[in-house]
This record gives structure tokens, sequence and C-alpha cells, in this order.
């Protein structure tokens, strides 16, 4: 089951470049949470904040706390440790090109030390049935390397990857920007259903898909907060000027 | 509407000429670059073939001015000196190229690392085996094919950790987060990730420093020594084929310079042989589609 986040009094850098200023949200368990702004408004920055993958840049560096469920990631917690709880799917897929398609489904579990060959067997075909994947592969698992499939297919691979490890949480970074619309929506058709089972945050561009599959939507702005509130209200009537402009296209 | 670009039939002749010039010249350049290595084995095969026979995979060198005998424990000398030059040099050199690439990207000691080891890929080979020469040879007061294994696998680690290094950058940085991303610790996503990746290009370097040090006949000359007779200890004199080939090419006897050249022969194929058998064992977990 999801976990609800409370970000609190988040900043983060970049070097000198302060690309997060006092976030403050709390993002709901076993919802969509969408984050939406221009490029270089910080969401990417934020998302990478949630599973402490922000610090694997040496110059980058936080303060603040994010509460995932009742662990606080920033002080109680090694990044290792949080980055199994929360799953994260990248803006590009990124299969690990050596490994069939079915290792690649694996590899949490494996490269964590899990060896059950049978619950393997199991969790890997659980997960890609969940990824809507598992129909077009389930022949060639070990047959074919996860870096042949097509670039959707790839990229519900790497859902399924993450899926695999049972997070609570699921970030997805612009999970369909390099995809057609064919495999943006069978993307999206897979955040509606995994909803109910994972809280997940996802950074969009596209203002409909935010429109199509979030709960609530944050609107980020040089790396402020704007506005945070159901996504109805943002899209039909938001309360702050900026908000407003952005999505009506006056800017972004 | 089409762009307007006026019929030249001249100006279209002399682009197609200036193609096939272009492409002969590139031809031209192959041709001149693969002619020496044809050459060469050529010339081994036209010299040595004639005095490959079973006595030669099997025997030992006969006495001074006897006809006859082979090369079988230089052969055998050679792949003992190799195993114990790639038990040193391949681990510490991928060792090294990791550390260069994933952990010391950037640092004063990387730099130093990396400065240190394009200096010892500089170092002539004599020099090497001297220094095992001076370390080991002399401290323990013998001959040995430790000695000639550990100067041989010194001369690998700069080639090994350079190549081990660039083929790990070539590796995508959203491969490295796909695994931090999915709460696998830095160092197996290292080892089972990055490494993995980039493997096929690592064995590469690791053969091509194989190959270089698999014809090395100066760091023997005062560490290994070579030897007329069987041996497989590696606190002993031990022979090589390189250095059977040198002392049988300046003696005087014309036999054993016919067994040098069967020697320079069997030393290149077994070369070529070793480089693909390990190419053929690591190519075959590749699946189809891997890039």
């Amino acid at each position: 089951m999801g976990v609800g986040i409370e970000v609190t009094n988040l900043n983060a850098w970049y070097g000198a470049n302060h690309t997060l200023q006092d976030i403050n949200l709390p993002i709901p368990a076993n919802h969509a949470t969408a984050l939406i702004g221009p490029s270089g408004c910080g969401k990417s920055t934020f998302v990478r904040c949630l599973n402490r993958m922000h610090e694997t840049n040496p110059i980058a560096r936080v303060t603040g706390s994010v509460r995932i469920g009742d662990l606080d990631i920033y002080a109680d917690a090694s990044p290792v440790e949080v980055r199994r709880r929360v799953g994260m799917v990248f803006q590009r897929p990124n299969p690990f090109p050596t490994m069939s398609i079915y290792d690649n489904v694996a590899s949490g579990l494996k490269l964590n030390g899990y060896s059950n060959r049978k619950a393997l067997d199991e969790i890997v075909e659980r997960s890609l049935k969940h990824a809507a994947l598992w129909d077009e592969v389930k022949d060639d698992l070990k047959k074919k390397s996860g870096a042949s499939l097509s670039g959707g297919q790839q990229q519900r691979m790497c859902i399924a990857r993450a899926l695999a490890v049972d997070p609570e949480v699921l970030l997805m970074d612009e999970p369909a920007s390099a995809l057609d619309p064919v495999s943006t929506s069978k993307i999206e058709d897979l955040i509606f259903q995994l909803k109910s089972q994972y809280t997940i945050v996802i950074v969009t561009h596209n203002m409909q898909q935010a429109a199509r599959v979030a709960e609530k939507t944050g609107f980020f702005l040089n790396g402020r907060m704007v506005e945070f509130d159901s996504t109805h209200k943002i899209f039909t009537n938001p309360s702050d000027k900026r908000t407003e402009d952005y999505i009506t296209g006056r800017f972004g | 509407m089409k762009a307007a670009i006026p019929k030249n039939r001249m100006r279209d002749n002399m682009r197609t000429a200036t193609d096939h010039l272009a492409t002969g010249l590139a031809i031209l350049a192959t041709i001149l670059v693969v002619a020496p290595l044809f050459a060469i084995f050529g010339y081994l095969i036209y010299k040595g073939a004639s005095s490959l026979n079973l006595a030669f995979f099997t025997q030992i060198p006969k006495p001074e001015g006897e006809v006859g005998g082979g090369m079988a424990n230089a052969i055998v000398g050679s792949g003992v000196l190799l195993a114990i030059a790639s038990c040193l040099g391949v681990p510490i050199g991928i060792g090294g190229g990791i550390y260069l690439a994933e952990f010391g990207r950037g640092t004063r000691l990387a730099n130093a690392i990396r400065f240190t080891a394009d200096v010892l890929n500089g170092v002539p080979s004599i020099v090497m085996g001297i220094a095992a020469y001076a370390l080991i040879v002399v401290p323990q007061h013998r001959f040995s094919a430790f000695s000639g294994g550990v100067a041989l696998g010194i001369m690998m680690i700069p080639t090994v950790t350079r190549t081990t290094e660039e083929m790990l950058l070539m590796v995508p940085n959203s491969v490295r987060e796909a695994a931090l991303g999915l709460g696998v610790p830095n160092w197996r996503s290292v080892l089972s990730i990055t490494l993995r990746t980039a493997s096929p290009g690592v064995i590469t370097g690791c053969m091509l420093a194989f190959a270089r040090v698999a014809g090395e006949t100066a760091p023997l000359l005062f560490t290994a020594l070579g030897n007329q007779f069987w041996s497989l200890s590696p606190s002993h004199e031990i022979a090589a084929l390189p250095l059977q080939i040198y002392i049988y090419a300046i003696s005087p006897y014309d036999d054993q310079h016919r067994l040098a050249w069967a020697g320079s022969l069997v030393l290149i194929a077994l070369i070529v042989l070793a480089v693909s058998l390990v190419r053929y064992v690591a190519s075959r977990g590749i699946l189809k589609g891997a890039s």
C-alpha cells in the first residue's frame, strides 16, 4: 500500500544555484499527484529529492525534511533504504543493456541478494502484468535483451522493474515525454490503475496528461511552488495569477 | 515547388570523380595498414611452417649441435608466465580503472594515478625487467618464473586500467541512475551493472595487454632467464617462447634458426588463438538485440 509524503521547508542547491526554495507540500497516499511548470522550474529536482537521488551529484545539497509514511528520509534512513521504498521511473527508458527482459525486471531483487527462483518468476510475471507488458514479452523473457524492445515497451519494462521491488511510492519524471502517443496513452492507463496501490508523483510537461491522471496538481515556477490544489481547481479556477497565465499558455 | 538547381553535367562528373578518388584512397590506406600484418604472417609461415612437426610441440630443446627437438617446455613456460602476469595485471588493472571512472572522478589522487599509469605505459620493457630483477630476483637469490610473471603483470596494468576507465566512462549515466534508483548499493551497482555493461570493451583491453606482454623478451632476460628443461615451478627458472626464439635466432646452427622461425609462428598463432577463445567465451552470454 502507498503512504503519504509530507515535505517541510525543503531547499535544494546545485553548487551555488538555489534550485528549490522553501517547498512545503502534503502528497496524499494512494493518489496520483502531478507536478507541472516550465522547464528548469525545479520539478525534476524536487522528485529527485524524494528518493535522495539528488545527492548522487557531488555538488548537490539539500536541507529541510521529507517524511514518507513515518520515515524521515533525510534523518532516519540511508539513501539505499529510501530508494528501496521509493521507486523511480526516468524520463528516458533506461534498461540495463546487457540483461534479458527477465533479468531487467528481477534486477532490483537480485542485486539485493534475493535468489528464490520460484518467487522471482512469480514477481517478474506479476510486475510485467502490472505494467501491461506481459502479453507482449512473455515468450522472449530470457531470450531477448531489454534494450531490444521498442521505446514504449522499454518504459513499461522500467515501470515493471520499479514495481518488482514493491515500493510504497512511485516517482515518475516525465515518463512519457520520449514516447509516441499510443505508448503515452498506455502509460497513462497504467498510472490510472497503479494509483490505487501506490502513491504516485508524476512530473509532466503535458498539462492534459496532468489533468487526465492526477487528483492533485502542484505548479512550480523558478524553484518555488506557486500553488498546490486539486487538479480540477488548478485547471479551472486557479487562485494564483501566475498559475492561470501558465495553464492558459501565456508563457512557458 | 522544386529548388531550381540547373543541370550541369561537368560539375556532376567532377563530383563523381572526387567520390571515386576519395574511396580509392581509403581503400589504399586500408591495404597499407593490413599489408605488413599479412607480410609478417606469410613470411613466418614460409620460413617456419616446414619445421613444425609433432616433436616441436612435445619435445624439449636438444643439446647444442644436435638436430631436432622442440619447444614444448617454452610453450608451457609462456603459459605459466602469462597466467602469473594475468593474475596480477588484470585484477589490479580493472580495479584501478574502476576507481578512476567511478569513485575518484575529478579528485587529485585519480589524476595522479592516471598520470602514473600513462608514464608506466611508456616505460621501456627492459626497465621493467631490471626493476623485477632488483626487487625480486636479488633478494631471493634466484631467477624465477614468479619474477618474470610479475614484470609482465606490471606491464599489463596501465593498459588494462586506462581501457577499463574509458569503457566505464562510456556507460551512460542513466544506467547508473537506474540501478541506484532501485535501492542497489553503489558498490554493487558498479560491479554488477556498470562494469558488466562495459565488459566487452574491458575484455578487449585485457586481451590487448595480454597480447602485448605475451611477446615480450626483454623483461624475461634477467627474471625468468629461460630453461632448457621442463619446469612448471614458479620459484625456478622457466622457459618462454620469446626467450627461446631469441636464443635460437642468435645461435650459429641452421637447424636452430629454423626452430626460431617455427617458434615465432607458434607464438603469434597461440596469441591469436587465446584472444579469439576469450572473445568467443565472452560473447556467448550476449543476448539478441543487446547493445
